[in-house]
């Protein structure tokens, strides 16, 4: 037995060390070095689901009905691989419109409805008292118990007590104090608790060792090993019992049931959504807790059966209540600092739950029942309130002492004639009503307010006939005959029975009717309701959160005028003037304006101090105090549809916007670049045509200016003009054909040629020119050569272009010309070497590029169109062949031409 | 995004799996009060398929986490 003070002393302590865990991570928040952004903690702050129910309750559970006490953590573990689906849109939705708690998720989806989330509250509420009277008992059990082993204290009837010497009271007070301190000192609701969620971390692993350890002491001290203990049950028929689910077909529903129902609780219920929602710093957490929550859930409930066979082995038949065995056990043995351990651990459990259930439940009172009442009374006149951020405040600490102070309540009289497990159910079916409205929601656009609020209200109605109002009569408040036989004699409205449904437990039964009456409701209700202009947006913008970019404003919204005074002043009202003035200089310097300037606010402003304010006193009454100072415009839903989808499809024609630019520029410079060649050709060419025809109309000019001249000076003259005017013949043939060639339209006539006579016919055309420069020029033809396939008159351009070019780097008299042809493996390789100047490597490359001439050094500007090498590999090209050009400066130069002799492969 | 709906329903297989195999009908067939390695068999099949849950959980959460 321990004394009073002793555990009095411990469990101070060990609240103190959670307190201080609490301020020493908000000051590392404010300061931002954030301790709680690691997945671990969101994790095991996510754990504040295994209260003193999981503690005590479990091995409970587990006596009565076996494998049982399993469904509501396989509940949670399925939900886990929905997690990435259902809780990132959660998650992804919650923090772009600033959602604070689940009446305002609900709330806000359903056109920021005042009314909805007041219902939404007000259920929370009635639901959540039965689970923290729950933890009330288990702590008042488990201290009376440690603090007067071996008597039977713990069979006094708590009822009977004055509440002074009700230790429960004591607790109560001590756990709403815990509460008030922890989590409500700044008026805004979704800055991060970040000391809570540290506090609860550490509390949760504080459960996980202290279960352990009565585990390991239960397993390995008492017995030898899990092998031990389960075949000394297996010995004992009414353990053997306990192996198995019961067999009738009732008991495989409630498996279900309960699974279904723990599936929806770990999301619903409000300190599940304080945690996984409000309290994430970082969606990718949500990954990790995915996989290490149910290990946690696992890891907790590994022990509990052992720890049941060896309570039952210890205490069967002794009327001792199965919700003790964790704390009995090391009683009797007289380890006493284990027993302390576990009261420590259930201590954590209880409180943990109880601090944050009340928190999110003060919050969900105060924004969305106490504000909206006080924004509608007149009477009140809130104007007279200048600073209603501390009055909030104490707003919330009102409601956290009134909720605590209920379940103690709702405890003395009822929770003593129940075990913790039934009264936990009964939380979590509340909780369950909201799945309707929140996670059709979430999904399905067609949910209207009017639906919602008829499932909810609904719902509830059947929640509080089949499983509240049923423990009023074990408490003696209603007549036995109303369960027995229906109210007014009605067998068909008999709360256990409704309808006649008979072979399901209360549980399941009071979850099977609720829930498909609410979403029967919602859904009926639903599609035969309209929809206002701001749920249509507010839908929309739930349902299809992902395709929103991260920072979409939904600033469109607001159409109408307001006084960037009256906004100021309202801000000032809610957050003080010192936070006001710091949160409208920020905006300011985000959009570089001049906040001093404008009298009446633009619609951004207007959105931007509303979500401001919903931070204070959630997106309802936000809405509603924003309302009352701007004047509204009212305009038809086709504008904010308009405006919604606009702003989806100015992101989704974005991504087409920038592919298209970037194909325009790419275009935009080859057009530059063809511009550019255009010219080079037309400055070229022009001049190459003025030469000629410059020298032929001054011929012209002397002949008929001097009629006189001999006539061998007029043949002369006439010759040279001649000369002129085939040249020029010649140029524009060049150009005319280089033309046809690139646009494909060239009129190519193909038939069999010797290619040997082509070179005999070019060399003769070009006697002239190396006859004059007095060169040298050599032909070595095969004897036989195959006939090939081609157009006689290019091939002879070829031909004559590339003696001509050879001509032209001949030094003059010294200059020698070979043409040779070789046939080699299907191919005709005709050469065309010289001895002259030679092109250099750089030019190598360029020579076959159209427009492009090389003028060898010192021979002055280069003549020609710059076209004919061009034309030339073309040609070659279109008959299968190749150009190729070797040469070094001062070393001669070789053209070669392969052509094949293939007559398939030929011609294209 | 694509990949994210791959894992969208790799995820949401895992949940009908998880479903099916710790609901009856599948679950009855492990009501049994016999023993398996010194366990009770119900209990080792609900363990083991929980840890088995965890562990696809954590493979599947993975892929997600290298492709964002």
């Amino acid at each position: 037995m321990l004394s009073t003070e002793i555990i009095l002393f411990v469990s101070l302590c060990y609240l103190g060390a959670l307190f201080a865990i609490a301020y020493y991570g908000d000051k590392r928040a404010d300061a931002g070095r954030s301790i709680i952004s690691s997945p671990y903690v969101y994790t095991l702050s996510l754990a504040v689901y295994c209260t003193a129910w999981t503690f005590y309750g479990s091995v409970g559970r587990a006596v009565r009905s076996g494998p049982e006490f399993l469904a509501i953590y396989i509940g949670p573990t399925l939900m886990a691989t929905l997690g990435w689906v259902v809780m990132r849109k959660i998650l992804r939705i919650s923090r772009i419109h600033r959602i604070a708690s689940i009446a305002d998720f609900i709330a806000s989806r359903y056109g920021k409805s005042v009314a909805l989330g007041g219902v939404v509250a007000v259920i929370a509420v009635l639901g959540v008292v039965p689970y923290i009277s729950l933890q009330l008992k288990a702590i008042s059990i488990s201290f009376l118990l440690l603090s007067h082993y071996p008597e039977g204290a713990v069979a006094v009837r708590f009822g009977s007590l004055s509440f002074f010497k009700d230790t429960a009271f004591y607790v109560a007070v001590l756990l709403a104090v815990f509460a008030v301190l922890f989590g409500t000192r700044k008026p805004e609701v979704t800055e991060r608790h970040e000391g809570l969620v540290a506090a609860i971390a550490l509390e949760s692993v504080v459960k996980l060792v202290a279960f352990m350890a009565i585990g390991l002491f239960v397993t390995y001290e008492l017995h030898d090993g899990m092998a031990d203990l389960f075949s000394h049950a297996d010995h004992r028929p009414d353990l053997r019992d306990l192996f198995t689910l019961e067999m009738s077909a009732g008991a495989s529903v409630d498996w279900t049931a309960h699974v279904l129902l723990s599936m929806l609780a770990i999301v619903l219920l409000p300190r599940q959504f304080q945690m996984a929602v409000v309290e994430n710093v970082d969606e990718a957490h949500l990954k990790k807790a995915m996989w290490l929550f149910p290990l946690y859930l696992l890891a907790i409930n590994v022990f509990v059966l052992p720890v049941a066979f060896a309570g039952m082995i210890q205490f069967g038949g002794q009327g001792v209540d199965a919700d003790t065995f964790v704390l009995r056990l090391p009683l009797v043995y007289g380890w006493n600092t284990l027993a302390l351990l576990v009261f420590v651990g259930g201590m954590s459990a209880a409180t943990g739950m109880v601090i944050v259930e009340t928190i999110a439940l003060s919050t969900m009172i105060s924004n969305n029942l106490v504000m909206p009442m006080l924004l509608h009374i007149p009477t009140l006149r809130l104007g007279r309130h200048s600073d209603l951020g501390a009055w909030l405040v104490a707003v919330r600490h009102a409601v956290i002492l009134m909720t605590v102070l209920l379940g103690y309540i709702y405890f003395r009289q009822t929770a003593e004639y129940y075990p913790l497990v039934a009264i936990g159910l009964v939380s979590f079916a509340a909780a369950a009503q909201f799945a309707p409205a929140l996670l059709g929601g979430i999904f399905w656009k067609g949910g209207t307010k009017a639906g919602a609020l008829s499932g909810l209200i609904a719902g509830f109605l059947v929640w509080l006939y089949t499983l509240v109002l049923p423990t009023m009569t074990d408490a003696g408040l209603l007549p036995l005959e109303f369960i027995r036989e229906g109210p007014f004699g009605l067998h068909w409205l008999r709360p256990f029975h409704l309808f006649g449904l008979t072979g399901l437990d209360t549980i399941s039964h009071g979850v099977f009717w609720s829930l498909l009456i609410n979403t029967g409701a919602y859904i009926g209700v639903s599609l035969f309701s309209e929809q206002s202009v701001l749920e249509k947006t507010q839908a929309t913008m739930f349902v299809d959160v992902f395709h929103f970019s991260q920072k979409v404003e939904n600033s469109a919204i607001w159409r109408g005028t307001a006084r960037v005074q009256d906004l100021t002043s309202l801000l000032e009202r809610f957050l003080g003037k010192a936070r006001a003035q710091e949160a409208l200089d920020a905006y300011a310097q985000k959009r570089h304006m001049d906040r001093n300037q404008p009298l009446t606010a633009d619609p951004g402003f207007v959105t931007h101090v509303e979500k401001l304010l919903t931070e204070v006193i959630g997106s309802a009454s936000a809405r509603v105090m924003v309302a009352s100072v701007v004047t509204e415009e009212s305009f038809g839903i086709e504008a904010v549809m308009d405006i919604v989808d606009e702003t989806r499809q100015v992101i989704v024609y974005s991504h087409e916007l920038e592919k298209a630019t970037a194909d325009l520029k790419a275009a935009n410079e080859r057009l530059q670049e063809l511009d550019r060649l255009k010219d080079e050709f037309i400055s070229t060419v022009t001049h190459e045509l003025r030469t000629p025809l410059t020298a032929i109309q001054s011929i012209a000019e002397i002949l008929r200016d001097y009629p006189d001249t001999g006539k061998k000076e007029q043949g002369e003259f006439l010759e040279i003009m001649i000369n002129e005017i085939q040249r020029l013949a010649r140029l524009i043939n060049q150009v005319l054909d280089f033309q046809k060639i690139e646009a494909g339209q060239m009129a190519w006539q193909v038939t069999a040629l010797d290619l040997g006579r082509v070179i005999r016919h070019a060399v003769t055309a070009t006697r002239q020119l190396f006859v004059e420069k007095n060169l040298q020029l050599t032909v070595a033809l095969p004897e036989q050569v195959p006939q090939i396939s081609g157009d006689w008159d290019q091939l002879m351009q070829v031909m004559v272009n590339l003696i001509s070019n050879a001509v032209k780097f001949c030094d003059p008299h010294a200059g020698r010309i070979h043409i040779a042809m070789v046939h080699q493996d299907n191919i005709l390789a005709v050469s065309v070497k010289d001895n002259g100047v030679g092109i250099s490597e750089e030019a190598q490359a360029l020579i076959f590029q159209p427009f492009t001439q090389i003028s060898p050094a010192g021979r002055g500007r280069p003549q020609g169109s710059g076209l004919g090498l061009a034309i030339a590999k073309r040609i070659v090209a279109f008959h299968g062949g190749a150009i190729s050009v070797q040469s070094a400066p001062e070393q001669g130069t070789v053209f070669t031409v392969t052509l094949p002799v293939d007559r398939t492969g030929g011609i294209q | 995004m694509a990949l994210d709906s791959l894992c969208n329903k790799r995820l949401i297989a895992l949940f009908l799996l998880g479903y099916m195999l710790l609901n009856n009908p599948l679950l009855s067939l492990f009501n049994q009060p016999s023993m398996v390695w010194g366990i009770p068999m119900f209990f080792g099949y609900v363990f083991g398929v929980w840890l088995l849950l965890i562990i696809l959980i954590r493979l599947a959460v993975n892929s997600v986490a290298s492709s964002s």
